[in-house]
């Protein structure tokens, strides 16, 4: 090969590029996130079940929720009726955090590990570490 | 000519990637089996490519000289776009990697009357920045899907990306941008019709592949919605290098991933290797210095040429005549 | 000349109009009279041993071509591209982006789409990818290949005998592809074969023989440079005696034969006759090495070192100490950036330092050989040469950079500054069409054929119409350039394009201007016209 040393180099640089998000998680535990769904308003509950399916919440709680925003703030609409029927009162800290009161241990555990921070808390109350009030 | 095989292509890309996963259910091999393939491919074919180049040897130094050479010392020169040293070539290499200096230059020509006007025309170099660095940014912000802790540089990247907090999830400044870009790309393919004339299938394919490729990941992102987190889990596993399936991932996000396995996988063997070709373009990346310092050609060779001997042989009688000097009398 | 008026010439291009057909589907390619220069001659080819000499005529069906040509031009890509990583990457990274569609003069003054660069370099890049590319041996057409028959050689034929080698899309490209450099390659394929043309294959058997292109014999140089010194005798009343191969001369003096030979070349001749007397430089002239030039060029890298060694072989058998190159385009390519690579170490010659200014050129000092232009720009500097601008009153000048001084060596600001220094009228002709952006000719890399008159005007349209933008604009009415060529192709251009423009070369000018210590009161200027304010003398 002619110029060998510089094409190498090149070539280095662009394998350490290409494989840093192989290279950069060497040595690193592999955590999954495990949202947690065992506070004492959700244990009361006969049937666990959140106002929607719970592969319905995980995708799309965030337009839910923006929608939601609209609703209360801008529409003054504040009942929702759920897919199946029942109605919920529109609030973020009515209905949520009513029963995901673990901030930290449920909608944190996701968020961060998908580095995603909402702006929910610019507005509302951040709640407590161990749940609000 | 070819945009209907092009977008033929990519359409069957997609169909095949949607009936694999959401019909057949072979999710495993489009999300763990394609993706790693493709990275080898892409990696290995990459090296392999420019290694080829690199045992062809520069032979000559030929660089394009786009402004005053160095001569006499009160005669300023250009010292980016004529080099004559390395650190020069190094100037100018970084002004043409990063900023599409000599695209920059580009004019338009056009006859009117019977006349020729050239005049600046920056259109394409906007179109082509706005792209790659797009794209560019794309790709490290995704990054965040492939180390457990985002470094707070992604982050950086990500919340200046998304600056103008526009709608839930914020609306990404670059996913706009390329989206653009993309169809200013292609529109110049379709309705310049000298850029008409030259296009190939090969010329549309990446154009058409990166559009989809944008298209599933803006989908997924704003409209359609998917489970984020299952997604990290995939792309953690593979990044770890423990690969998963997790449950809830739609067809949608296997059919971004296996356009990008696609692109990657291509890459090598297009026209997609100007990125490292670049590099290597001898009529950029030498110092116009050959008449200060040799360059050697590594496989010149003597040749056959007329000796001073021979040219006085022949024309022995008529110089002496003339009164030319010569060697032997 | 039979051709259309110019008006007409260029009304029916339209850059934005393609043919219907796709390009690879539009052979066999029509030889159009006025596009094509004549075939080569076999005695020619014969004489610097090319292969498949025989006398070649472009527009027969049956080319006699060797039994396995397909095999010699295959096995010829494969070499090249081990050979030259220019070829090598430029057949595999373009983009097709479109940046050199229109920067192009041939597609400019023709409108054909495969005279804009990128389509040039498809036609070649198809047949690589045929035989060289995975993506090419497995989707043929659909990915832009395509196999090598007679008539895909025919096309490569037409079209790469219609580039100069200019490079002006080179500087355009975002990855520095250039032309040049494929169509360099490409004629050397075709000269395997025996594909050249007449008017570079006779220049290429002239100068082995004789040391120059056009043919002209040690006796007749002489006599000729005798010829010129009358007429400077007859303008200043200075009697110059050129000295002709002497050994020992501190310089050895190249320029292209073109200087010896024809209006207006010879005027710049008798100028670096006037200039050397005047400073009283030491040096020489050599019948063998009569020609900087290098037709070989156009023909193949191999020809080209075969020409051009001759000039280091004389200045080793003369013993001087450099050399001085005049003003010439290719010649200038070939010096700066081939021929010390080719013919080095140059270790017998000493470090170019100008014997009047004591300027040591150090741009030059492993090759050994300093151009005309900064070698008189340091004597102006230095304040060495008296002028008397007025004799150039009459002169309203631009300034015409060639292609190879440009994009292949830089020089641009040193012809500059003598032009400013020797007449008192110089216009620019405007930035998109000077410098490193200049337009070609119309008439490089061997393309200044007779019968090619056509293509030559076409291809010189944009240079002719800078040039008129200054001529309505400022009256300009000469046009001072540093190439030989220029000067053979720049004359016929400005007739047909915008007469009363006539082409100079620079150090006409400068010899022009120069008042030479004991010269008598000069009337008339090296034409041997009067001067301005002599006319009714």
């Amino acid at each position: 090969m002619y110029d060998g040393w510089k094409i190498i180099l090149g070539l280095a640089v662009f394998v350490v590029i290409v494989t840093l998000p192989f290279t950069m998680s060497v040595g690193k535990d592999y955590v999954k996130p495990e949202p947690k769904i065992d506070t004492p308003e959700i244990q009361k509950m006969e049937k666990k079940q959140c106002i929607e399916s719970k592969q319905y919440m995980r995708e799309t709680h965030i337009k839910l929720l923006y929608s939601w925003k609209d609703y209360a703030t801008r529409e003054g609409k504040r009942v929702y009726i759920a897919s199946d029927g029942k109605q919920y009162n529109v609030s973020l800290q009515n209905t949520c955090m009513k029963c995901h009161s673990n901030k930290e241990k449920f909608c944190d555990e996701c968020h961060n590990y998908v580095n995603v921070k909402p702006y929910c808390w610019d507005c509302h109350i951040e709640p407590k570490v161990g749940g609000l009030k | 000519m070819g945009i209907g095989l092009a977008f033929i292509i990519v359409l069957g890309l997609i169909l095949f990637a949607y009936i694999g996963t959401d019909i057949l259910g072979l999710n495993s091999l489009f999300a763990i089996v394609i993706p790693y393939a493709a990275v080898v491919v892409f990696v290995i074919g990459f090296i392999r490519r420019v290694i080829k180049w690199g045992k062809s040897p520069v032979p000559f130094r030929i660089p394009t000289t786009a402004g005053q050479q160095f001569s006499l010392p009160w005669i300023k020169y250009s010292k980016i776009d004529n080099p004559s040293t390395g650190f020069g070539v190094a100037l100018r290499m970084f002004f043409e990697i990063f900023f599409f200096r000599s695209l920059f230059r580009n004019t338009k020509a056009e006859i009117m009357n019977g006349k020729l006007f050239v005049g600046s025309n920056k259109w394409l170099w906007i179109g082509a920045l706005a792209f790659h660095y797009s794209f560019l940014i794309i790709l490290i912000r995704h990054l965040r899907f492939f180390m457990l802790q985002t470094p707070w540089c992604i982050s950086v990247i990500d919340s200046i990306d998304s600056f103008w907090q526009i709608g839930l999830p914020m609306i990404y400044m670059t996913d706009i941008i390329i989206g653009a870009a993309l169809l200013y790309l292609l529109g110049r393919r379709i309705f310049n019709p000298q850029v008409k004339y030259i296009s190939l299938p090969s010329d549309y394919f990446p154009l058409f592949l990166i559009i989809g490729i944008i298209a599933t990941g803006v989908l997924m992102r704003y409209f359609a919605k998917v489970d984020v987190t299952a997604i990290k889990e995939l792309t953690l596993g593979l990044a770890y290098l423990k690969p998963t399936v997790p449950e809830g991932i739609g067809s949608l996000f296997y059919i971004h991933l296996f356009l990008v396995s696609v692109l990657f996988a291509y890459f090598p063997f297009s026209k997609l290797m100007h990125m490292g070709g670049v590099f290597l373009s001898p009529t950029r990346n030498l110092a116009n210095n050959n008449r200060m310092e040799r360059h050697v050609n590594p496989w010149d060779y003597p040749v056959k040429h007329r000796h001073y001997e021979e040219y006085e042989d022949e024309f022995r009688d008529k110089m002496k005549k003339a009164g030319i000097p010569v060697e032997k009398e | 000349m039979g051709l259309p008026r110019p008006e007409e010439l260029i009304s029916k291009v339209n850059l934005k109009k393609m043919p219907s057909r796709w390009w690879m589907d539009t052979l066999p390619v029509e030889f159009k009279p006025g596009f094509y220069c004549y075939g080569a001659k076999g005695k020619n080819l014969e004489y610097v041993n090319f292969p498949n000499a025989r006398d070649f005529h472009v527009t027969d069906e049956d080319w006699r071509l060797p039994d396995d040509w397909k095999k010699i031009v295959i096995e010829g890509i494969k070499q090249r591209i081990e050979r030259f990583r220019t070829f090598h990457v430029f057949m595999d990274i373009c983009v097709r982006c479109g940046a050199c569609a229109d920067k192009c003069h041939f597609f400019i003054g023709t409108g054909d789409p495969k005279n804009m660069p990128v389509l040039r370099a498809e036609l070649l890049r198809s047949v690589y990818r045929k035989y060289f590319t995975t993506g090419g041996k497995l989707f043929g057409r659909n990915g832009g290949a395509r196999d090598l028959d007679i008539n895909v050689l025919k096309e490569l034929w037409y079209y790469f005998y219609q580039c100069t080698e200019c490079r002006r899309c080179s500087l355009f490209c975002p990855y520095g592809i250039d032309t040049a450099e494929i169509t360099i390659i490409a004629r050397e394929l075709l000269n395997l074969l025996g594909l050249n043309t007449d008017w570079i294959s006779g220049p290429v058997a002239n100068c082995y023989r004789t040391g120059n292109h056009l043919g002209i014999e040690p006796h007749t140089m002489k006599s000729t440079l005798e010829f010129m010194c009358n007429d400077i005798e007859d303008i200043t009343g200075i009697k110059i005696d050129p000295p002709i191969n002497k050994k020992g001369a501190e310089i050895l003096f190249v320029t292209p034969s073109g200087d010896l030979f024809a209006d207006p070349g010879i005027y710049n001749a008798m100028g670096y006759m006037m200039l050397f007397h005047e400073i009283g430089l030491d040096y020489t002239w050599s019948t063998f090495a009569s020609e900087g030039g290098n037709f070989g060029f156009f023909t193949s890298m191999e020809m080209a070192k075969r020409l051009h060694t001759k000039i280091y072989e004389e200045a080793k058998r003369l013993k001087v100490k450099w050399i001085i190159g005049g003003e010439c385009g290719h010649m200038w390519r070939v010096w700066h950036q081939y021929h010390n690579t080719w013919y080095g170490p140059v270790d017998f010659l000493e470090e170019p330092v100008s014997p009047i200014t004591g300027t040591k050129f150090e741009n030059a000092k492993s090759n050994k050989i300093v151009h005309i232009s900064e070698f008189t720009a340091d004597l102006i500097r230095h304040g060495v040469l008296k002028f008397d601008k007025s004799r150039n009153d009459n002169l309203i000048v631009t300034f015409h950079d060639s292609c190879n001084p440009s994009r292949g060596m830089g020089l641009f600001e040193e012809p500059r500054y003598i032009i400013k220094n020797v007449c008192n009228h110089f216009y620019e002709m405007p930035d998109e069409t000077i410098r490193e952006q200049t337009f070609c000719c119309g008439g490089g890399s061997g393309l200044n054929a007779g019968e090619i008159m056509e293509l030559r005007m076409r291809g010189g349209f944009p240079r002719a119409n800078a040039v008129r933008y200054v001529h309505e604009k400022f009256g300009v009415n000469t046009l001072a350039n540093i190439c030989a060529i220029d000067r053979a192709t720049l004359p016929p251009l400005m007739d047909y394009w915008v007469p009363g423009v006539r082409v100079s070369g620079v150090t006409e000018l400068v010899a022009n201007a120069m008042i030479m210590k004991g010269e008598k009161e000069r009337t008339m200027n090296l034409r041997m016209e009067p001067l301005p304010g002599k006319e009714e003398e």
